[in-house]
C-alpha cells in the first residue's frame, strides 16, 4: 500500500517522465533520453542498458531469434548469507523479467548475420553463474555450428559468489569454447560496457578478436575499491575507464552507442568477406 | 625448531614441545625417557587425529595458508630432479610470484609452473605473497608453450590468494593475461596436470589450472573469492569469514563432489606443513599415475576430454530437468 502511494505521488509530480543524468546532473525528459539510446544529450554519459533494450538497439527489427531462453538457475551449494540464494534469484527475476543475467540468439546487424548476446546488469550485477556461463558457451558453440560471427555485450561485476567454484570454472568453460571458435576463422567481437570487471573481463571479455568499449565504461579485473584498499593510494585520473584502456593498448576501439551498430556491422562485413 | 601453531593446533603445542625437548636433551637409552617418549607420541597422534578429523572450512582455510606449508619450490625440490628455473615474460619483467621451469620427474622431462609464496618477511614481499602480476601469467604461458612445442607434459602448482589487484597490474592487462591463459591451456596438445597445493584463489588460480586432471591436496582450498572478501560483500563484515568459508564450499571434498577436482591427495597426519617430504611423495605418486594415464591417450583424445571436462561444469535447470552436474 505504501509503495503504491509513493508511486502515485511520483506520477503526480511527473517524476517518472524525467530522469537525472548521474554524470552532469541534468534532468532529461525520458522520451528524449530513449530517443538518444539512453545517452545524455548534454554530456554524453552512457546510461546502463537492460539486455533486451541493448539487443533492440543493435539487431535489425524482427530479426532476433532468442535461443536457450528456458535455462534457469538453481542453488547447487544451498548458499545462504544474510538471505538465501533462491530468494535473491526470485527477486532478480521479478525485477528484470529474465531468468538469469544473459540472453542471446541469432539476428542481423545492419544485414550482417551473427550470434548476439547481452548481459543484464540489474540481474545480480550481471554475475557469471552456471546459467550465464552455459549460455555464453552455447552462444559460442552456436556461432561455430552456424558459421557465424559472435557479438557479446558484456556488463558484469564478475563471478557469482553464491555459486562458488561452479561460477569460477565458467571462465575456463567459455574460454575453452572460444579457443575452438578461433580455429574456425569466425570473428568474435567483444563489446565491453559499463561496468565489466572480474571473471567476465578475465575470460571472454578480453578474448575478442576485436574488443570495443563504450565511452566512459569501467573495465578491469579488480574493482577500483579493492585496488585502492590494497595499495592505499589514490587511483590515477580516468583509471580503468574505456579511454584509459585504449591509451594502454588493451582495447581496439571506443565507440559511442549511436555508432555501435554501424561499427559492428562494418567490422563483421570486413571480416566475413 | 620454533613452530607456528594455529589456534586449533594449540592443544598439541605442549605435548610436542615436551616430546622434542626430551628427544633432543635426554638419553634415549634411559628406559624412563623411552617410555615417556612412546606415551607422548601416542598421545600426539591421537590428538592430531582428533583435531584433524573435525576441521571446519575456516580452519582448513588457515591450514591452506599456513606459513610453514610446503610451497611450489619446496615441492619442486622434493619431486623433481635437474630443475632449471626459467625467468621472465620477454616483454616486461620477471615476476617472482610465479616460478616456471624444466625438470625431470622420475627421469622424464616435464614443464612445471607454480605460484610461489614466501616464508620470511623478505621473501613474502619479494614474491608479493604469491599474487602474480600479468607478466607472471605471461611467463607461465611462455614456459608452458615451450613445453607444448617440445612435447613435454605440464605440471602446475596452484597456490595464490589471487591475481594482484594493483594499478600496474591493471594497466598491463591482468584480465587479458588470465583470459589468454585459460584459452591457450584449453588447446595445448601435451598432458596437463594441475595440483592445488595450498590456496586456490579465484581467477588468479584458475589461470594456471585448466588441465586434464585437477588434483587437490587434502587441506588445500579452491574458491571463487576469499572467505574474507565474500564476507565483506555479502555479510558486510570481514568478521563473518568463517561463515563465508562454510557457505562457499571450498574444501577438497566439496570440490570433488562438485565435479571440479579429480582426486584428493592425502596429507600426512597433522597437515603438509608437518611433513613436507611426506606430502611431496604423495603428490609425486599421484602426478606420475595421472601423467601415465594421460600419455596413453592421443592428443586429440586428450583435447576432447579436457574440453568435455570443463564443458560439463555448472548446475542449472533446463525445461524442467536439472542438468550439468557431474555424477
Ligand atoms: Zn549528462
Amino acid at each position: 500500500m505504501a509503495i503504491f502511494k509513493k508511486k502515485r505521488k511520483k506520477e503526480e509530480k511527473g517524476e517518472d517522465l524525467w530522469e537525472r543524468c548521474k554524470a552532469c546532473q541534468e534532468v532529461i525528459l525520458r522520451v528524449e533520453l530513449e530517443r538518444n539510446l539512453r545517452v545524455c544529450p548534454r554530456c554524453g554519459f552512457h546510461f546502463p542498458l537492460p539486455a533486451r533494450k541493448r539487443l533492440g538497439f543493435t539487431v535489425d527489427e524482427g530479426s532476433f531469434q532468442e535461443l536457450d531462453g528456458d535455462l534457469s538457475p538453481t542453488d547447487p551449494l544451498r548458499f545462504k548469507d544474510t538471505k538465501r540464494y533462491p530468494e535473491r534469484l526470485r527477486e532478480a527475476q521479478e525485477k528484470t523479467g529474465l531468468r538469469d543475467a544473459f540472453i542471446y540468439g541469432t539476428g542481423l546487424i545492419e544485414g550482417q548475420p551473427a550470434v548476439v548476446g547481452a548481459f543484464e546488469f540489474s540481474f545480480l550485477g550481471g554475475s557469471l553463474g552456471s546459467v550465464v556461463g552455459e549460455k555464453v558457451t552455447r552462444a559460442i558453440e552456436e556461432a561455430r555450428k552456424r558459421r557465424l560471427g559472435l557479438v557479446i555485450f558484456s556488463c558484469s561485476g564478475g563471478a557469482r559468489m553464491q555459486e562458488g567454484i561452479l561460477s569460477l570454472v565458467q571462465m575456463a568453460k567459455t574460454s575453452a569454447a572460444l579457443a575452438r571458435l578461433r580455429k574456425e576463422g569466425l570473428p568474435y567481437l567483444s563489446i565491453l560496457t559499463d561496468p565489466t570487471t572480474g571473471g567476465v573481463t578475465a575470460s571472454f571479455g578480453m578474448l575478442g578478436d576485436i574488443i570495443i568499449a563504450e565511452p566512459g565504461a569501467l573495465i578491469g579485473f579488480a574493482g577500483p575499491r579493492v585496488i585502492k584498499e590494497t595499495i592505499g593510494e589514490e587511483l590515477p585520473k580516468g583509471f580503468q575507464r574505456a579511454e584509459y584502456l585504449l591509451e594502454h593498448g588493451l582495447v581496439d576501439l571506443v565507440v559511442e552507442r549511436k555508432e555501435m551498430r554501424k561499427v559492428i556491422a562494418k567490422l563483421l562485413d570486413l571480416l566475413y568477406h | 625448531m620454533l613452530r607456528h601453531y594455529l589456534e586449533f593446533e594449540r592443544p598439541l603445542m605442549e605435548l610436542e614441545r615436551e616430546y622434542e625437548e626430551l628427544r633432543r636433551f635426554a638419553s634415549p637409552a634411559d628406559p624412563k625417557v623411552a617410555s615417556r617418549l612412546k606415551k607422548l607420541e601416542a598421545k600426539i597422534i591421537k590428538l592430531r587425529q582428533e583435531i584433524f578429523s573435525r576441521l571446519t572450512p575456516w580452519q582448513r582455510t588457515q591450514l591452506a595458508r599456513h606459513i610453514e606449508r610446503p610451497h611450489a619450490l619446496d615441492y619442486i625440490g622434493l619431486i623433481l630432479t635437474d630443475f632449471v628455473e626459467l625467468h621472465g615474460d620477454r616483454a616486461f619483467r620477471d615476476d617472482p610470484a610465479v616460478v616456471a621451469g624444466l625438470g625431470k620427474l622420475e627421469g622424464e622431462t616435464v614443464v612445471v609452473v607454480g605460484q610461489q609464496k614466501g616464508r620470511d618477511i623478505y621473501e613474502l614481499h619479494r614474491r608479493n605473497f604469491g599474487m602474480p602480476h600479468p607478466e607472471g601469467y605471461r611467463k607461465a604461458l611462455r614456459v608452458m608453450e615451450l613445453g607444448a612445442r617440445f612435447s613435454k607434459p605440464i605440471i602446475t602448482l596452484v597456490d595464490t590468494p589471487g591475481a594482484y589487484p594493483g594499478v600496474g597490474a591493471e594497466e598491463r592487462g591482468q584480465a587479458e593475461a588470465i583470459a589468454r591463459n585459460l584459452r591457450e591451456m584449453a588447446s595445448m596438445e601435451v598432458p596437463i596436470v594441475a595440483a592445488v597445493i595450498g590456496e586456490g584463489g579465484s581467477g588468479g588460480a584458475l589461470a594456471i589450472a585448466v588441465a586434464d586432471r585437477i588434483l587437490m591436496l587434502q587441506y588445500a582450498i579452491f574458491s571463487v573469492i576469499s572467505p574474507e572478501g565474500c564476507a565483506a560483500i555479502l555479510w558486510r563484515s570481514r568478521e563473518k569469514a568463517p561463515q563465508a568459508a562454510e557457505a562457499l564450499r571450498l574444501t577438497a571434498e566439496d570440490l570433488k563432489e562438485l565435479g571440479v577436482v579429480d582426486e584428493i591427495v592425502p596429507e600426512p597426519l597433522g597437515g603438509a606443513h608437518r611433513d613436507h617430504r611426506g606430502a611431496a611423495m604423495a603428490l609425486k605418486e599421484a602426478l606420475i599415475r595421472h601423467l601415465e594415464e594421460l600419455k596413453r591417450m592421443t592428443p586429440e583424445e586428450r583435447l576432447e576430454a579436457r574440453y568435455e571436462k570443463f564443458r560439463r561444469m555448472g548446475v542449472f535447470l533446463e525445461g524442467t530437468s536439472e542438468d550439468g552436474k557431474e555424477g
